[in-house]
């Protein structure tokens, strides 16, 4: 018997009058887990009764305790005819089998009905007594932490990152089902809730089954997804970055291993032995691909210039017939169970990485984005014994993933991310990342460049331009680029323009500020049905991707930037056109060259009208260009420069603009070489499409001053928040009216589309100037033929303008000296005996230099054996980061506990506008007993420090109405939604006893309706990670106490 | 660009206090957004009119969202819908309870019925305030009558407690409730030039001194009764039945001579209108007695205001008195009761004139 569940119902108010007779309510309570239920007492005529039941006690195994919700039904006694519902509340009970997050959970939750939205509020109290299981067959995974944030959690440091997992389960989509037609909206549409609450705790439950399994203890960067495959079924699932976890708990250092899972030190040993699989090893550290892959020649064949590698989209069409009616039964849970035995050593040959920022030393070098897409046909029946399956097909991509960081030189994927986009029975898969080299050897000198000691230079490469140096070889060059030296070290090979799909590293050196960057685009197809509407898509991918690259690149030099960050391209389908949409941070990177200017040529040199016509443009060009520099702050130091190397070998570059010529429409890129020392990018005017092109480039509305926009994590060139954020998702959906739209005019539609939402987003944030909008993630669909849905989130953060370009010039670096010692504990390469082996090889594919292997197998033979290296080498550096902490401001909030910063919080200057009142102080507010949660995308809220993570907020609600009009047509229905949404999500991490929510994301907002029939329909899946966070004071009094006050006091908090 | 749908939710409510008034004054969103673009949002902001569209509707459906939550304010602090700072919150209910002087004084002292209801599109034109403030207004007092109707203990800190209201409000309230429960008549013609802030004043010191919840202290024994005892949005019945005592005043003719002569002489060289008071001193004592003796019928409370208007401030005014003048009189008139031997009722008397004093001090405007 492994686990007590206990929950108590106390009371409830502001419940709907269900008796029109009384104007009152008799309510009453059903609480189930599993297949137990209990029931409280009728409380009659109250609409705000007072239940107070007794503690409803309920003995599970560990596995329903991961897998099921708690259920909490309220309805209205009805003597004569059936209960009436009243609504609902699902309550995941993860969160309290991991002995770190929160022990209860206890609050008011609002009661939910998926007809008529929140009614009411209901008191929950609930615990968990969990015996421990020695059992190791077994099935649960309770104490895996699970974090959806992409980066190593604030208060804790990795020990080991383990590198890549993932999982998916499928079933049958309820709203599909022939019952479906007998049954309420309602039943539907709760049955459709709870399969899917239990879908993703069976699926968080087998992902911490692969983690324990591979050693570690937590899941970072883990992205959960729905496809709503309509008839063919539903499919979650979820990628994360196994890592072993250690919380930072300063001073008690030698208590660390009783935080960690019980399963963390023999896996770390397995994991250690080069025994089990000479290849695993290295690889379960992620940090080189050795394994042969199947290489897709196609797929290397097509790629696109300047760090952009496309896949050619396979076309793989199942078996219509096939599977028949063979799983079809409507068992409860089927699960596409693949072989177990496969799995363990399958995960670990994909070196990728969710994680998008990294602790300083990690990210060697970078060598640009990779992403593959596969258009699908969906198959109407599932087989879980079919070959092909999801899961075969995600195998796939990633493959090609793979043999593409391959062909850049890189071992590693960072950055990683998977997404779909399904009309009807037609899916595109696609997965992107950014090829990199991450550091094989954890060296505490310093020295991150490996590339240095081969040009024996006595200092190390600094960590700010690092990771732009090329990793690839330079006389084998995997696409077109131009390199010169690093402009900032002036030892490397850095190549003109670096995209990655990853955040900016804080240590990099940066010129100005950077700005959010997009590329939209429209593409119209046939409208076409199964295979002939599979190959069009395929066929027009392509296309898409080349004219995305060619408008991110045109953009990013009108804004005289050389680098992208966080990269991420959507293509959405609809049934009579795509939708693509590319959205970076553009950034001036020191170290990268100065980009050239645009030129325009016309194709007919002869006429003088057209002569003048191309004067203006390239005039206007170039005033954009200068402008755009002022804008952002670029006035990079000059420097003599020097091209170095010549670029590509001309046959290839020839063949392959060729190709690229040809396959674009109506504009042209390609470099020009003869232009001296800068390329000049140049845009061809050759009929009205570009003079289209040009001028939707230049008509980018400029940002209204006081805003900067991002969608990362950090703004570059913004280092002083303040503490007001404001976190918003923002939905739109445009109707084409007119029937037969060009390409030209539905990509004007788009483009306005987009630029609108933030004019809208600037005009409505206006009392935050100075702001910045961070992590504007944008989300296209294509809902129904002629509407094009485009959803935002992100959040406003306000920055003290004063002190806007005073980046203190040691700060980063003692930050990134210090992170080192503290969240660095790179598992990378401990495994000393399999790596001297494998360096060789590695370094052959990953074209390091030979020299650089005789330096790290130096640096592994002086830690001896693993056992020895772990511990004394753990105690060395925490020693040394304590003795770090007593002096430094910086540091000294990481080592604060709780009671210490909630004094200091009280003694601190009043907040102004509540917003960034904390936990404390606002239950304590007026009387009122509603916590104030703040929301942000980001992992972290400025001002404040997060000493607890209470774990992960995954929920997905369904809302319809049948009464579209009366609640204020589809605008007034979806407001609701969202605000309830929001307000379940904040009351959940109430309850939990947190304030706040990091990493925050609305993964799935499926909006359908039906005006005439007065009806509308809406999923919407969020996530994100509950936390407590307290004010940071600014300065530390006695630095020297913080260090005694921690010890004692943190083990308090915890 | 017209969109098919367009929201914008934040996870702390974004309210622009603005549009906010331009809903509460019951304009309509393409309204709203004429004014806001006169008001020079735009140039502000570089926005255009679109932007400022989708601005307004988003702001009017968060407005009309919460409007269920400000029927009871105390709800607003703890529901989990919306996400507003506290402060904010307070601008809420003080706006969306405030109204405009000149629909109140309208209504003011009318049964608060479905028929008054009916006729708000005829205020709405005569006042100028959109039909839909009118009946925002309308519903507020005919919520706050509700509530605070049957309730026992000071009228005006139960309207603050219920609707979470500024004191000046809460007061504003009391009155409106005050005087649509005794149905005081204020719209007829001699009446008009009477703000509500001045009906306001008078509400207040009625509710103060006349009513059973005014004497106070007096903690009844059963429970029954105290439900009678605490209210003061009804007039203390007993005192009004002692008023008829002060009649004894103009009908004793010893009285009203001896009274006359006191106060005469008190006044006499200090009142350029001294020949007036003189003259008309019986007409005007007549005049406050008759008023207090009547006020045991229902009907005469009504006519309370335009009493005072006919029997006394009218008869002054056409003698050309100053404000200050009538302060002078009325005080000795007060005063000069208890050198009265014979007249017995003085702490009925003071009760009495006390509010008369200042309300007609309110209402009497140079």
């Amino acid at each position: 018997m492994p686990g007590k569940l206990k929950a108590k119902i106390v009371a409830g108010r502001h419940l709907p009058v269900m008796d029109r007779a009384s104007d009152l309510t008799d309510a009453f309570v059903e609480v189930k887990f599993g297949n137990t239920t209990f029931k409280t007492d009728v409380c009659p005529k109250s609409l705000n009764p007072q239940w107070n039941s007794e503690w409803f006690k309920f003995e599970v195994d560990d596995e329903d305790l991961q897998d099921e919700p708690l259920q909490v039904t309220v309805l209205d006694h009805d003597t004569y005819s059936a209960n009436d519902a009243i609504g609902k509340v699902y309550i995941d009970i993860d969160p309290l089998l991991c002995n770190e997050a929160a022990s209860v959970i206890s609050g008011w939750f609002p009661i939910y009905d998926t007809i008529h939205g929140i009614r009411g509020e209901i008191n929950v109290l609930v615990k968990v007594e969990l015996f421990n299981d020695l059992n190791r067959f077994r099935q649960s995974s309770c104490g895996v932490k699970f974090f959806c944030t992409t980066s190593i959690p604030r208060c804790y440091r990795a020990a080991m990152v383990h590198g890549f997992v993932e999982e998916l389960v499928v079933n049958e989509d309820p709203e599909y089902q022939w019952i479906d037609r007998i049954r309420t909206p309602r039943a539907s549409n709760e049955a459709r809730q709870r399969l899917i609450s239990l879908m993703s705790g069976e699926l968080q439950r087998k992902i911490g089954l692969k983690v324990l399994e591979m050693g570690g203890n937590a899941v970072v960067g883990y992205l959960q997804c729905f496809d709503l495959e309509g008839e063919s079924g539903l499919v979650v699932r979820a990628i994360g970055t196994a890592c072993t976890l250690d919380k930072l708990s300063s001073g008690s250092a030698p208590n660390t291993a009783t935080h960690t899972h019980p399963n963390t030190a023999p896996a770390s040993n397995a994991c250690n032995s080069p025994s089990k699989d000479g290849k695993e090893s290295p690889l379960a550290h992620g940090c080189r691909s050795t394994h042969n892959s199947p290489v897709h020649s196609a797929c290397s064949a097509q790629r696109l210039s300047q760090n952009f590698s496309v896949s050619v989209p396979t076309l793989i069409f199942t078996g219509m017939g096939s599977g028949g009616s063979a799983g079809k039964e409507a068992g409860p849970l089927k699960t596409l169970l693949r072989q177990q035995t496969q799995t363990a050593l399958e995960q670990r040959e994909f070196p990728f990485f969710t994680l998008t920022s990294f602790p300083p030393g990690f990210l060697v070098h970078v060598g640009g984005v990779v992403s593959a897409r596969s258009v699908k046909l969906l198959d109407r029946i599932h087989n879980p014994d079919e070959p092909e399956t999801r899961d075969a097909w995600w195998e796939e991509i990633r493959q090609e993933i793979k043999s593409h960081a391959k062909a850049l030189g890189c071992h590693a994927v960072v950055g990683y991310s998977e997404s779909t986009s399904i009309c009807e029975e037609v899916c595109i898969l696609s997965a992107s990342g950014t090829a990199a080299i991450l550091n094989p050897r954890y060296m505490r000198e310093g020295c991150l460049d490996i590339g240095i000691v081969d040009h024996r230079f006595e200092d190390p490469s600094p960590p700010s331009c690092g990771f732009c140096h090329i990793p690839y070889d330079e006389l084998n060059m995997p696409f077109p680029t131009q390199l010169t030296y690093c402009y900032h070290c002036r030892r490397q090979k850095v190549p003109d323009v670096l995209f990655t799909t990853i955040d900016l590293p804080p240590e990099a050196a940066v010129t100005g500020k950077g700005c959010l960057i997009q590329a939209r685009l429209c593409r119209l197809k046939k409208k076409a049905q199964g295979e002939v509407n599979a190959t069009a898509i395929s066929n027009l991918l392509p296309f898409m991707e080349y004219e995305l690259h060619t408008q991110l690149m045109n953009k990013l030099k009108l804004r005289s930037m050389n680098a992208l960050f966080g990269l991420r391209i959507q293509i959405s389908i609809g049934e009579n056109m795509l939708l693509g949409l590319a959205s970076a941070t553009g950034v001036y990177l020191t170290a990268l060259p100065a980009p050239g200017g645009i030129q325009i040529a016309g194709k007919t040199p002869g006429d003088l009208s057209n002569e003048h016509h191309i004067l203006t443009i390239q005039k206007r060009i170039n005033d954009t260009i200068a402008k755009n520099k002022e804008i952002y702050q670029i006035n990079p130091p000059e420097l003599t420069e020097e091209v170095v190397g010549s670029p590509i070998p001309e046959p290839r570059q020839r063949s392959r603009l060729f190709r690229s010529h040809s396959e674009s429409s109506d504009e042209v890129s390609e470099l020009d070489l003869s232009h001296g020392k800068k390329d000049a990018f140049v845009l061809e005017i050759d009929d009205t499409d570009a003079v289209e092109d040009i001028h939707s480039l230049l008509t980018d509305a400029t940002i209204p001053t006081g805003f900067n926009s991002c969608n990362t994590e950090i703004m570059p060139g913004i280092y002083n928040w303040t503490s007001a954020v404001q976190m918003f998702t923002s939905v739109r959906v445009f109707r084409l009216s007119n029937a037969n739209l060009t390409n030209q005019g539905l990509n004007k539609i788009f483009t306005d589309l987009c630029e609108n939402l933030l004019k809208s987003f600037y005009f409505k944030l206006r009392s935050m100037i100075p702001c910045c909008l961070c992590h504007l993630n944008f989300t296209v669909a294509v809902p129904e033929e002629e509407l094009i849905q485009v959803a935002v989130t992100a959040v406003a953060m306000t920055y003290d303008k004063d002190q806007t370009q005073e980046k203190p010039a040691e700060k980063p670096i003692t930050k990134g000296c210090i992170e080192t010692e503290e969240q660095l504990q790179f598992p990378m390469e401990l495994c000393a005996d399999s790596s001297s082996t494998n360096t060789q090889l590695s370094s052959k594919i990953s074209g390091v230099q030979e020299t650089t292997n005789v330096s790290s197998r130096a640096a592994s033979v002086d830690y001896g054996s693993f056992a020895d290296r772990c511990s004394t080498w753990l105690e060395l550096l925490r020693l040394k980061a304590h003795t770090i902490r007593r002096g430094s401001v910086k540091t000294s909030r990481r080592t604060q506990s709780l009671a210490h910063s909630v004094s200091s919080l009280e003694r601190s200057s009043p907040v102004p506008d509540g917003r960034s009142r904390s936990l404390r102080s606002t239950r304590g507010f007026g009387g009122s007993s509603v916590t104030v949660v703040k929301m942000t995308p980001l992992s972290f809220l400025p001002g404040t420090r997060i000493i607890k993570y209470l774990g992960i907020i995954n929920m997905f609600f369904i809302r319809e109405t049948t009464s579209l009009r009366e609640e204020g047509g589809v605008s007034g229905f979806l407001h609701s939604f969202i605000a309830e949404v929001f307000a379940m999500v904040r009351a959940h991490v109430a309850a939990l006893g947190g304030n706040a929510v990091v990493s925050y994301s609305m993964k799935e907002c499926v909006f359908m309706e039906n005006p005439n029939k007065n009806q509308a329909q809406c999923l919407i899946n969020v996530s994100g990670d509950a936390v407590i966070c307290v004010r940071e004071t600014d300065q530390e009094p006695v630095p020297s106490n913080i260090g005694q006050t921690c010890t004692s006091e943190t083990d308090g908090a915890t | 660009m017209a969109m098919e749908l367009d929201v914008f939710v934040g996870n702390t409510t974004i309210m622009d206090e603005e549009v906010y008034q331009l809903w509460l004054d019951g304009y309509t969103v393409s309204d709203a957004v004429k004014v806001r673009m006169e008001g020079g949002v735009m140039e502000e902001c570089e926005a255009s009119a679109d932007v400022l569209l989708s601005d307004t509707m988003d702001q009017y459906r968060t407005f009309q969202m919460c409007e269920r939550l400000l029927y009871s304010p105390a709800k607003l602090a703890n529901q989990l819908l919306f996400q507003i700072p506290p402060h904010r919150q307070a601008i809420l209910i003080e706006r969306y309870y405030a109204f405009d002087d000149a629909f109140v004084r309208e209504v003011l002292g009318k049964k608060l019925s479905k028929g008054t209801k009916k006729d708000l599109d005829d205020i709405s034109a005569k006042t100028n305030v959109t039909l839909k403030s009118c009946r925002r207004q309308f519903d507020n007092f005919k919520r706050v009558f509700k509530v605070v109707e049957e309730l026992k203990g000071p009228l005006v800190e139960n309207i603050r407690q219920h609707f979470l209201l500024s004191d000046k409000l809460a007061r504003d309230y009391a009155a409106i409730v005050f005087f649509a429960n005794n149905r005081f008549e204020t719209g007829k013609r001699k009446l008009q030039y009477l703000t509500f802030q001045d009906f306001a004043f008078c509400a207040g010191q009625l509710i103060n001194n006349w009513t059973v919840g005014a004497v106070g202290e007096q903690i009844p024994t059963d429970h029954q009764r105290s439900f009678r005892f605490y209210m003061d949005v009804d007039l203390d019945k007993e005192f009004l039945q002692e008023l008829k005592e002060l009649k004894i005043l103009i009908t004793d003719k010893d009285l009203l001579d001896q009274h006359k002569s006191l106060v005469c002489t008190a006044l006499r060289g200090k009142t350029k209108a001294f020949n007036e008071m003189e003259a008309n001193f019986k007409n005007l004592s007549r005049g406050l007695v008759n008023i207090a003796a009547k006020l045991t019928n229902t009907k005469d409370v009504r006519d309370f205001f335009i009493d005072l208007v006919e029997k006394f401030i009218e008869p002054c005014r056409s003698d050309r008195w100053t404000a200050a003048d009538m302060k002078l009189y009325l005080t000795h008139y007060t005063n000069s009761a208890h050198i009265l031997d014979t007249f017995k009722h003085q702490v009925v008397w003071d009760r009495y004139m006390g509010v008369i004093k200042s309300c007609i001090f309110k209402m009497f405007h140079d």
